[in-house]
Parts: C-alpha cells; sequence; structure tokens
C-alpha cells in the first residue's frame, strides 16, 4: 500500500552491507532519515560514511540489502531530481565560467531557483565570471555549494563540505546551511569538525568500522557517554596501583598534570584520595562532542 | 510506493532536449577554450594541406585532381584525430579529474551526458572539415560538386564512429598523463601508413601491403571514393570500419567495466 509521502523516509537503508573485495565496509546498517531531519554522520577516516553516502546516492550498489531514496531506486531520476549533492572528492570542469557551470547544473532539474539567487546563495557575486581554474579553495567549495542547490532540492548531502574554507567563510557558510535546515530541507552531511555536526544537525549518527554505533541527538549521545573531563595536578607518581580498576579513559599524563574521562569522576577521586594520591587544581567538566566520540569509538573498539 | 511516487510526478524530472542543447552548447564551449585542442583539430590540418597537398594541385592522381585527392586524406585525418584524442584524451581527464563522479550523482541521464559528448564532437568535426575544403577551394581553388563536398562530410562525419570508439578504448584504458603520448603512438603510423599524408604510392613496399589491413586506410577510402578516385567498393570499407568498431568497443568496454566496478560498484 503507498502510503502518504511525508511517511516515507527521505533516505532509508535497510540491512545494508557493502563489500569491497575482502573488505567488510558497512555492516548490517539499518538508517531511516525523515523529511525535514539534519543529520551529521560522523566516524574516523575509513569508517564506512562515504561508503553510505555513495549508496544513498545509488554511485554505490549494496552488496545485499536495500537502498531507498524518497521511497525510490537512488538511481532513479525522480529521485535524483530531489537532491543535492556536494561531494568532496568529485572534480568539475575547470574551463567553465562559474555562471556557466551553475546555469547547466540548473537544466537538470525540474524546478531550478533563479540563476541570480544561486549565485547570491552561495556568496560567488564576484567570480561569477571567472573560469572554475581560477577559485581559490574556498571559493571551489562554495561553488560545489552552489551546484548542491542550484535544484531546489528538498534533500541536501554535503560530504565534508567546510574543508578548505576559512574561519570566516565558513561561518558564513554554515549559517547559510542552518537556513536551508530551517526552511525544511532534509540535510546528510559528513563532517570532521565535531562542533559543526554539535552546531547543525538534530541528529547525530556515528559509524565505526562499518557498524553505527550511535544513533541520537547530540545532546543525548553526550549523556549516552556521561563522560566528565577531570584534571588537576599530583606531585604523586602514578603507577598501576593507584589506578587499577578505576572506571577511566583517555589518560594523559604530562608533568605532572593528568587528564582523564570517566563517566563516575566522584567514585575516581574518592578511590585516588584513598590511595594517597594528592590532588591538586581540580577541575571536572561535562565533556564536548569530541570527547563522547573518541570515547563512543574506543568503547566500540573493546574486545 | 512507485505508484504514488507516480501520481505526484508533475514535471518531476526536467526535459531532456534543454538538457542535451545545454550539454552540448558548455561542452563546445569548453573544448573551444583549450587551446591545444583547437589548435591540433582546426589549425593543424589545414597547415599539412598546405604543405603536403597544396604544391599538387592541378596533376591528376587516380584518375583525379591530385589537390582534391589530398584534400580527401586530410579530411580523414582531422576527423579521425579529432574523434580518437576528443575521446581518448577526453575520457581519460573526466576519469583523473572525478568528473565522472560530479555527474554521475545529478539527475542528467548517461544517456544525455554520451549523446552530447558525440554531438560535441561531431560539430568540432563539421566545423574542421568547412575550414580544410573552405581553404582548399578558395587558396587551391578546388572545385568539385556540391553534392560531392556534402558526400564526403557526410561519410566523414559518419564513419567517425570508428574512430570515437578507438578514443573510447584508449580514454578507458590508459592514465590521463599517458592519453596524448598512446594517442599520438596509435593514430599518427596508422594515417601516415594509410596514405593519409602522402600517397601510398609513394610509399616503402611493406607499408603498401600492410595498408589494407587498417582502419585509417579504409575510412581513407570513404572520402576518395566520393571524390571519385575509390580503390575498393563502398561495402567493403563499411565492412572493414565496422569490424574495427566492434573490436574498440569491445576494448573500451572492457576498460569502462573494469573501471565502473572499481569506482561505482
Amino acid at each position: 500500500m503507498a502510503s502518504a509521502s511525508s511517511d516515507v523516509p527521505a533516505v532509508e537503508l535497510v540491512g545494508a552491507h557493502k563489500r569491497y573485495g575482502g573488505v567488510h565496509a558497512l555492516k548490517a546498517v539499518d538508517l531511516a532519515i525523515r523529511p525535514g531531519e539534519v543529520v551529521a554522520m560522523l566516524g574516523p577516516n575509513g569508517a564506512g560514511k562515504t561508503t553510505a553516502i555513495s549508496l544513498m546516492l545509488g554511485l554505490r550498489q549494496p552488496t545485499s540489502g536495500q537502498v531507498r531514496l524518497f521511497g525510490l531506486d537512488p538511481t532513479d531520476r525522480r529521485a535524483r531530481s530531489r537532491c543535492g549533492v556536494m561531494l568532496q572528492e568529485s572534480g568539475v570542469p575547470q574551463v567553465l565560467r562559474v555562471r556557466e557551470l551553475l546555469d547547466l547544473f540548473r537544466s537538470y532539474y525540474p524546478a531550478p531557483l533563479p540563476l541570480e539567487r544561486v549565485i547570491g546563495l552561495a556568496g560567488l557575486e564576484e567570480k561569477a565570471g571567472a573560469q572554475v581554474r581560477e577559485l581559490s579553495g574556498g571559493q571551489r567549495q562554495r561553488l560545489y555549494f552552489a551546484l548542491a542547490v542550484c535544484g531546489d532540492p528538498d534533500c541536501l548531502f554535503l560530504d565534508e563540505p567546510t574543508v578548505g574554507m576559512d574561519i570566516e567563510s565558513r561561518r558564513a557558510f554554515l549559517d547559510t546551511i542552518a537556513r536551508f535546515a530551517r526552511a525544511g530541507k532534509t540535510i546528510v552531511l559528513t563532517t570532521h569538525y565535531l562542533e559543526e555536526a554539535d552546531q547543525l544537525a538534530e541528529r547525530v549518527v556515528v559509524i565505526d568500522r562499518g557498524v553505527v554505533i550511535a544513533d541520537a541527538s547530540p545532546a543525548a549521545i553526550k549523556g549516552q557517554v556521561a563522560a566528565k573531563r577531570v584534571s588537576f595536578r599530583t606531585t604523586t607518581t602514578l603507577s598501576a596501583d593507584h589506578l587499577e580498576g578505576l572506571p577511566i579513559g583517555d589518560l594523559q599524563i604530562e608533568d605532572g598534570r593528568v587528564q582523564l574521562l570517566s563517566g563516575e569522576p566522584e567514585v575516581v577521586l574518592k578511590e585516588m584520595f584513598a590511595r594517597g594520591v594528592d590532588i591538586a587544581e581540580l577541575e571536572v567538566v561535562g565533556a564536548d562532542l569530541e570527547e563522547a566520540f573518541v570515547t563512543l569509538t574506543r568503547r566500540a573498539a573493546a574486545p | 510506493m512507485t505508484t504514488a511516487a507516480a501520481a505526484t510526478d508533475r514535471a518531476a524530472t526536467a526535459p531532456l532536449v534543454p538538457m542535451l542543447v545545454k550539454q552540448t552548447w558548455y561542452g563546445l564551449l569548453a573544448l573551444w577554450r583549450i587551446p591545444a585542442f583547437t589548435v591540433s583539430g582546426l589549425v593543424l590540418p589545414v597547415m599539412f594541406f598546405a604543405f603536403f597537398g597544396l604544391p599538387n594541385v592541378g596533376r591528376t592522381f587516380q584518375g583525379i585532381n591530385a589537390g582534391a585527392y589530398m584534400l580527401a586524406s586530410f579530411g580523414a585525418y582531422a576527423v579521425g584525430s579529432m574523434m580518437v584524442f576528443n575521446f581518448g584524451i577526453g575520457v581519460a581527464g573526466d576519469r583523473a579529474g572525478k568528473l565522472d563522479l560530479l555527474f554521475r550523482a545529478t539527475p542528467l541521464p548517461p544517456l544525455v551526458y554520451m549523446a552530447s559528448k558525440l554531438l560535441v564532437a561531431a560539430l568540432f568535426a563539421l566545423l574542421s572539415l568547412l575550414l580544410l575544403f573552405g581553404f582548399g577551394a578558395a587558396v587551391g581553388g578546388i572545385h568539385m560538386a556540391a553534392s560531392q563536398w556534402v558526400q564526403i562530410i557526410a561519410r566523414l562525419i559518419l564513419g567517425s564512429v570508428t574512430f570515437a570508439a578507438l578514443g573510447f578504448a584508449i580514454g578507458y584504458s590508459v592514465s590521463s598523463h599517458a592519453a596524448p603520448g598512446v594517442a599520438n603512438l596509435i593514430y599518427l603510423p596508422l594515417s601516415f601508413a594509410s596514405g593519409l599524408f602522402v600517397p601510398l604510392q609513394s610509399m616503402p613496399q611493406f607499408i603498401q601491403e600492410i595498408a589494407p589491413y587498417l582502419p585509417t586506410y579504409h575510412y581513407g577510402q570513404l572520402a576518395w571514393g566520393a571524390a571519385g578516385a575509390a580503390a575498393e567498393p563502398l561495402a567493403t570499407s563499411l565492412a572493414w570500419l565496422a569490424g574495427y568498431t566492434a573490436l574498440f568497443l569491445t576494448l573500451a568496454a572492457r576498460g569502462y567495466y573494469a573501471e565502473e566496478q572499481r569506482k561505482f560498484g
């Protein structure tokens, strides 16, 4: 039975596996992204993010399992016509001018945005007449963004969108994406910058070694790890005896300054006092998303 | 699911003809802006004809004006090289520059993409022939019936499919750094040994014996035949070209599928 189109997920992976020869890049991934959701995919390099995006876009076929884009096969032109894509890896014709390339890409979509509006959205007014090869790295990223949005897509796929941008253009760019999100667009982005995910996404999917190890809001992921960062100064030379059996992770000791992550900082500190560790300049703060992320991937790595 | 999507189909996709027109127009523009291509594709054939052909205008060769004969030769050389280089270097370059990835992720149908590439090459080939023949007629004073000019152009452009296939075979088999060298290394000796630069009769004996097995020889026959100097029936030329096209397409397909598997499998 066909259901109302708003119930159809924008993107859906069901038991998706992907193998490249002997490498199992994606393992039984189930993921449904609803229309209007803003989802950040996080994971270390080689975790399977790019493979997942490639499957969603129909650039690669799953070894087994199902992938749907707006309820259609991802290679279906009707599905593609509703998507805008910014792939970090892809090239772009070098000798066409910015305006020409955008004019060309607009012709691929049934209801494209006006050309001048696209140029304005990407902040490329001054470079509209320049050939692509003359653009700087950051300008090129903005061109990719313009190519992604020129068809007025319902769903945007952004693969590492701010790589190569300086802080200023990155901030402006993130604002633009946030505007698209508020306009009800579905956005799927991969990023290395965790604060980007924190700032933009309402949902974070953490992929590690081809498996989804967390799928929740940024706050929930931080809470799920519930890690606090504990740091203090000590004159005690810490030995294995001092630390044995304590619930800590990511321990770093440098010049008598100790930093660690723990879900139960009270227990850790109490034990350390009891074991005769002298503690000064104590600080306990909530971990940020990056630390949560490190803890999560490390936990998944543990046997 | 499919029916629901089909029901909301109202302009779910963009019309294909404007897409093809734009893709072709910008393909022409992009190619036009690469001097290496315009020089070798448009200027060189005219220059070669000026060097090799003009001195022979007025002599009789194979029963026709030797100037007209050599104009046909260089026409074949020009269109063939346009195809081999445009597709050989172009495809290898697109692969290296990850342009395939860019276009794949858009709603542009692969067939429209391919059709526009063929159209761009055919239009450039036409331009190249008009320049060359215009030069031959204006400067060399070579006269042929209008129907003959048209026939040469039509035969050369339709027959160039063989060399487009050769270009694809090169483009999908070698890297973008190797492609220009490989294309030259294959196409130039083929052209020379088939009598496209200087008539076969002035070539060494062993080359004259090899020539009838080369694709460029039979391609040249298409043009020479239209000018009134065929050395074999049209059907023979077409059969050879069809055979070579099949061979080149097989090679191209092998490279294409290997690439497909690696990048998009």
